[in-house]
Formats: C-alpha cells, sequence, structure tokens
C-alpha cells in the first residue's frame, strides 16, 4: 500500500470506525429507566377468599423478606382459619401459629362452611396510627402504603393501640413500631410484594389504582369488594372478594 | 431476642381464650402506663382542692391550701417518669417537644405539661410563698438564707401595694388554673377515649370520668397527708377542716359513681358488638380489680362510711379512724380505676373473639418494683418541698 492509498481508506475507516463504535455502544446500554414518580401510583390489594388453601407462605416469604422475628407473637401478615359449625358456633384460629403442631384437619361433620383470611395491614387512606402518632414516624406515602421510620419512632405504642386490625406490632430488636410496607422497597422498583409473588393460588392481588390496566382495578371491576371494619372510617385498601361476615 | 420476653409472651400464647390477633399478645402499655394517670390525677385533684379556698373562699379547708400546691407540684415533677421510662426509644423523647404532630393527642403532652407546671403551678407557689421567702431569708443563717432568697428570685419589696399584687396575681392565675388542671387531666382521659378502635376506651365520658376520679383521689391524698402530718408535728387536726374536706370527698365520690354508673348502663343499653366480650371480660379477668376493688372496696364501702358517720353523731376520734379507712380504701379503688382502663382496655382482642392476660414483671423497667419507686418519689420530693417551703411556718409579719 503506498501512501496516498493509506490515506484514502484512513479518510473512509476514521468515520466508519466511529459510527460502528456508537452503534456498539447504544446496544450494549439499556435505555435509561423512567425515575419512579410515587405521585403516578396509588397502591393497594386484593384478595380473593376463596382462592386460598392456607398454606403460610405468604407469612413464610414476609417474614424472610423484612426480618420479621420468628416468634409467633411479630407478623406483618398473617393467615386466619375461620371454621363455623352447624350450630353456628364460630372457632377462629392462626394458621401455624404453634411452629410443629400443625396437623391435619379431618372432615367434620358438624362443619357448616370453613375458610381462610389473609390478613395484613390495611394502608388505610384515613389511618388512625399516623394520626395519633406523637412524632410524626409513620406517615401515608404520596402512592398509598402507611410506613414507619424506626429511626424516628420513640417506642411509645400508640398507634399499636389506635390500630384496629392488629397489624402492628414491637419489633424487639429495635423497640421501634413494625407492620407490613407493602414491601415498598419491591414495589418502587417495580417489582411485586414477597407474600403476592409466592402465593401459588393467586389469592393475592397487588396492583396500582391509578392504572385502569391493573390487575387490582380489574379485580374491583369482577368481583363484589367488602373491607374490614368499614364502620370505622379508617378506608382500608386491602379489599376483600368473598368475605365473610363473621370476619372482624 | 430477649430471652425473658421470648418465656413471657410463650406463656401468655397457653393462657390465650378464644381468638386474639397474633400480634396482641404482647400487652403494650404495662403498669407503668397505669402509674402515670394515677399521679396526674392526684395532681389535678390535689391542685382543685387548693382553688377551693382561693376562688370560691371556702375558709375551713385553708390549713391544706399550701399542702395541697406543694403535693401537686412533687406528684407532677414524677409524672413524666413512668412515660420515659415506657418508652422503647427514652432518648428520643424529646421529638415530641421538638416536632410534634399536631394531629396526635400524646404529642400534645409536652404542651400542657409545661403550661400547667409553668404557667400555674411554680408561678402560684412563688406569688404564695415571696413574701415569707423574703421574711425567711433575712431571719435564718446560710445556707438556707441563700436557698430562700434564691427561690424568691432575689425580690425584696414586700410593701403592702407588692402583697396586694401577690394575692391579686394568686387570684388570676388559680382561676386560670382550675381550667389548665381539668385540661392536664381531662387531656389523659382523652388519650385514651379517643381511641376507637378499642371499645372499652373510646368513650366521650372518658375525660369527665378521669376528672372527676381525679378530684376524688387528690382529696384522699391530701386528707391523708394532712392527717399523717399534723400529728407528726405534735399539732392538733382541725376537724372543721377534715370534716369539710369529708364531704367533698363524698359529693366527688357520688358524682363519680354516677357517671361510671352512665357509662355503664350506656354500653349495656346500647348493647353494641363488643358487648359480648366485655361482659366476658368484667366477670372473668376483671372480676377482682373491677366489681371487687373498685366498685366494692374502693366506692361503696367509703361511701356507706362517710353515710354513716354522717348520720350518726360520731366522736372525733371515731371520725378520724373512719375517715382513714376511707380515703385508703379510696385511694385503692382509684388505683384500681386506672389498672382497669389501661390493662383491661388491652385484655381482649379486637376481633372480640378472645381474651389475653397480663402477666406483669417484677424486677424489669416495667415492673413491679420500677411502679412502687415511682409511687414513692413523689412523697420524697413532698418531704424535700416541705423542708425547704415549710407550708405551716408562720413567718412574722
Amino acid at each position: 500500500m503506498d501512501k496516498r492509498e493509506f490515506l484514502k481508506s484512513l479518510i473512509v475507516f476514521i468515520p466508519a470506525g466511529g459510527i460502528i463504535a456508537s452503534l456498539a455502544k447504544q446496544a450494549g446500554a439499556k435505555a435509561p429507566a423512567p425515575a419512579y414518580q410515587a405521585k403516578n401510583h396509588y397502591y393497594g390489594m386484593g384478595i380473593e377468599i376463596d382462592k386460598c388453601i392456607g398454606c403460610n407462605r405468604c407469612v413464610e416469604a414476609c417474614k424472610l423478606e423484612n426480618d420479621v422475628p420468628d416468634e409467633p407473637f411479630y407478623f406483618r401478615t398473617w393467615v386466619e382459619r375461620y371454621t363455623i359449625k352447624k350450630d353456628r358456633t364460630v372457632v377462629v384460629e392462626t394458621v401455624g401459629l404453634r411452629k410443629g403442631k400443625r396437623k391435619e384437619i379431618v372432615e367434620q361433620e358438624d362443619v357448616l362452611r370453613s375458610f381462610f383470611v389473609p390478613k395484613l395491614c390495611n394502608h388505610c387512606a384515613n389511618p388512625p396510627c399516623v394520626q395519633v402518632c406523637p412524632v410524626d414516624a409513620t406517615w401515608s406515602t404520596e402512592d398509598g402504603a402507611v410506613i414507619v421510620d424506626k429511626n424516628r419512632c420513640i417506642g411509645c405504642r400508640y398507634c399499636i393501640q389506635a390500630c384496629p386490625y392488629g397489624a402492628r406490632y414491637l419489633h424487639p430488636k429495635t423497640k421501634t413500631a413494625d407492620k407490613c410496607t407493602f414491601c415498598y422497597h419491591r414495589v418502587v422498583r417495580g417489582l411485586l410484594p414477597a407474600c403476592v409473588e409466592v402465593c401459588p393460588t393467586q389469592a393475592r392481588i397487588f396492583g396500582d389504582l391509578k392504572s385502569q390496566a391493573s390487575r387490582l382495578v380489574r379485580f374491583e371491576r369482577m368481583n363484589k369488594i367488602h373491607v374490614l371494619k368499614p364502620d370505622l372510617n379508617t378506608q382500608p385498601k386491602v379489599y376483600y372478594a368473598g368475605l365473610d361476615g363473621e370476619v372482624r | 431476642m430477649n430471652e425473658g420476653l421470648r418465656e413471657r409472651l410463650g406463656e401468655m400464647l397457653e393462657q390465650v381464650t378464644g381468638f386474639i390477633y397474633p400480634n396482641e399478645i404482647e400487652i403494650h402499655w404495662s403498669i407503668l402506663i397505669v402509674v402515670y394517670p394515677y399521679l396526674t390525677g392526684l395532681v389535678a385533684g390535689a391542685f382543685i382542692l387548693a382553688s377551693l379556698v382561693k376562688v370560691f373562699n371556702v375558709e375551713e379547708v385553708r390549713p391544706t391550701y399550701r399542702l395541697s400546691l406543694l403535693t401537686a407540684l412533687a406528684f407532677l415533677l414524677i409524672a413524666p417518669l413512668p412515660l420515659q421510662l415506657h418508652l422503647g426509644h427514652p432518648l428520643r423523647s424529646y421529638e415530641i417537644f421538638l416536632t410534634p404532630n399536631l394531629t396526635s393527642a400524646m404529642a400534645m403532652f409536652g404542651f400542657v405539661y409545661a403550661w400547667y407546671l409553668m404557667g400555674v403551678l411554680v408561678l402560684e407557689l412563688w406569688f404564695e410563698y415571696r413574701r415569707d421567702l423574703i421574711v425567711w431569708s433575712r431571719e435564718e443563717g446560710f445556707p438556707m438564707s441563700l436557698v430562700h432568697r434564691a427561690l424568691s428570685l432575689f425580690s425584696a419589696d414586700t410593701s403592702d401595694a407588692a402583697l396586694a399584687f401577690d394575692r391579686k396575681a394568686i387570684q388570676l392565675i388559680t382561676v386560670i388554673g382550675i381550667p389548665s388542671a381539668f385540661l392536664l387531666h381531662g387531656y389523659v382521659g382523652f388519650i385514651f377515649g379517643s381511641v376507637k378502635a378499642n371499645p372499652w376506651w373510646a368513650s366521650v365520658l372518658m375525660p369527665i370520668v378521669f376528672l372527676m376520679s381525679a378530684i376524688v383521689s387528690g382529696i384522699a391524698l391530701v386528707m391523708f397527708l394532712y392527717m399523717v402530718l399534723t400529728p407528726l408535728r405534735g399539732e392538733p387536726i382541725d376537724m372543721r377542716c377534715l370534716d369539710k374536706l369529708a364531704s367533698y370527698l363524698f359529693y366527688a365520690v357520688i358524682v363519680d359513681f354516677s357517671l361510671e354508673a352512665l357509662d355503664f348502663i350506656h354500653r349495656l343499653y346500647q348493647s353494641e358488638e363488643s358487648i359480648h366480650i366485655l361482659g366476658t371480660l368484667i366477670a372473668s379477668k376483671l372480676f377482682m380489680s373491677l366489681l371487687v376493688i373498685q366498685i366494692f372496696l374502693g366506692m361503696l364501702v367509703p361511701v356507706g362510711i362517710m353515710i354513716a358517720v354522717r348520720l350518726f353523731s360520731v366522736t372525733a376520734e371515731l371520725r378520724k379512724l373512719f375517715y382513714f379507712t376511707a380515703i385508703i380504701l379510696i385511694q385503692l379503688g382509684i388505683f384500681a380505676t386506672r389498672w382497669n382502663v389501661v390493662i383491661g382496655g388491652q385484655l381482649f382482642s379486637k376481633s372480640f373473639r378472645g381474651l389475653t392476660t397480663y402477666k406483669m414483671e417484677v424486677a424489669g423497667i416495667e415492673g413491679l418494683i420500677t411502679a412502687l419507686v415511682l409511687m414513692a418519689l413523689p412523697f420524697l420530693v413532698l418531704l424535700v418541698l416541705l423542708k425547704v417551703l415549710p407550708p405551716w411556718r408562720k413567718a412574722a409579719a
């Protein structure tokens, strides 16, 4: 190759190399994700009673995901089993509360109906726990979750007293109030709460009430909905389909 | 996790009857939160007794005026301690003062407390004692002269105009003080009464019931102190004063009893969803503390004693004995009232389907010993106050 030829090919090579390099760069890089905007969302949960089989996987997943103490006195979510006998007496128990003692339930003749009810913080739109916190350590986020700041909570436990659903407990390690956050740390990354993720029957449906395409909105459209203790005007955002009148 | 706590909760798990939400096994407001309203009730009651002298000119009870104020101060100084000790993070408690959540009844505590302590009680005591402090400091030697001069804030004016101003100031402070004392204890009642989640607490009568029982316990406490301290000083008990105190106590107990009866009948008649579990609660867990101690021993027996004293002409010595028995029983009854509200309200599940148990610690920070110490501390503070500001010492004119 003589000097003239070398310079000619250089004229072609340099811009071409630049284009190829920039194409390669673009192909390799992900498109920048739009930043999470809380104001665009408003979360809630739907629970279809008839789909819950009481397997307790949601409870176990929640404890693992959120470092909830293993002892049977601390729950961010739990599952209740209701058994209504033919004489209309009601027996309620928390599924798997006594570890290792869970035994097979045989069909009993005197049972009228029986079902499971998953419970968790209702992330009320009018939350009594937020109202009573003396130091603003618990509050409603713009996207509809009720959150506790463990670095701010003074451990007075007024919120625990104010919650009508027994959804809060005092974390024995941090000595601060603790509760379900809808797995907020996952949700803002576009993931589902741990309990919803693991539910084998899709009894739990998580979604955005502001999005018409949301599964939760579809759930609301397809079912008759009820919430827990509506008379207290807490305006829960955990919606139950097929909720029995005996459930408190 | 704290082994003691785990063990205690594990034991309680076995004691649960019916169904409770799993997080409800732990009783969150312990004996310390029983002690807190008990102490503030004594403060409010003692202050209202003191104001009888200044606002309503009840001359008979004048011998207890300064004692009542000092008692109120001694108990007020200790009242926040049980709250402080109860917090999961006591070192963060200042947040209540610095960044209060204005919708929280509890956040108002700092303001109500500070107002009552600084705006009412200490101010009234200062005006009441100012002249005496000046006179005393001139009469005595070091170091008490310095203490008294410092307490009088180094004022030296004992002219008639200054004393007239003191009297006027006291009058004004007492008039402001009565609603403030109502606020102090009514507010404690509101903390419980406004919890709509808890049907045992949620009652509009709660602040008023708290207030009346506060007046009852405050008068009974001042009577107790007067009856103990006067003979110790070798002075005779002024029976006119004691009889008058007893008659106020009698009326206060009657009003308190009527209010509680109204609350009870109202609940029973309304017969809301919670009535079954509350009925079971009273019949089982609260039988002793509510029916036997609070109502029978703490109310009916003392009222019976006081009626007997009024009906039959009883000698002064016997009257003292009767009164003393009645006021001890009343104190027991009012403590039981606080217990039944605070602990009772946590013994049933908000699912209304079951009951749990309170197992009190003995030695722990939220245990019996701490509670006893906290209830003894105000008496120690009072002892110091009586030394520094003797209510009976006459200053030379």
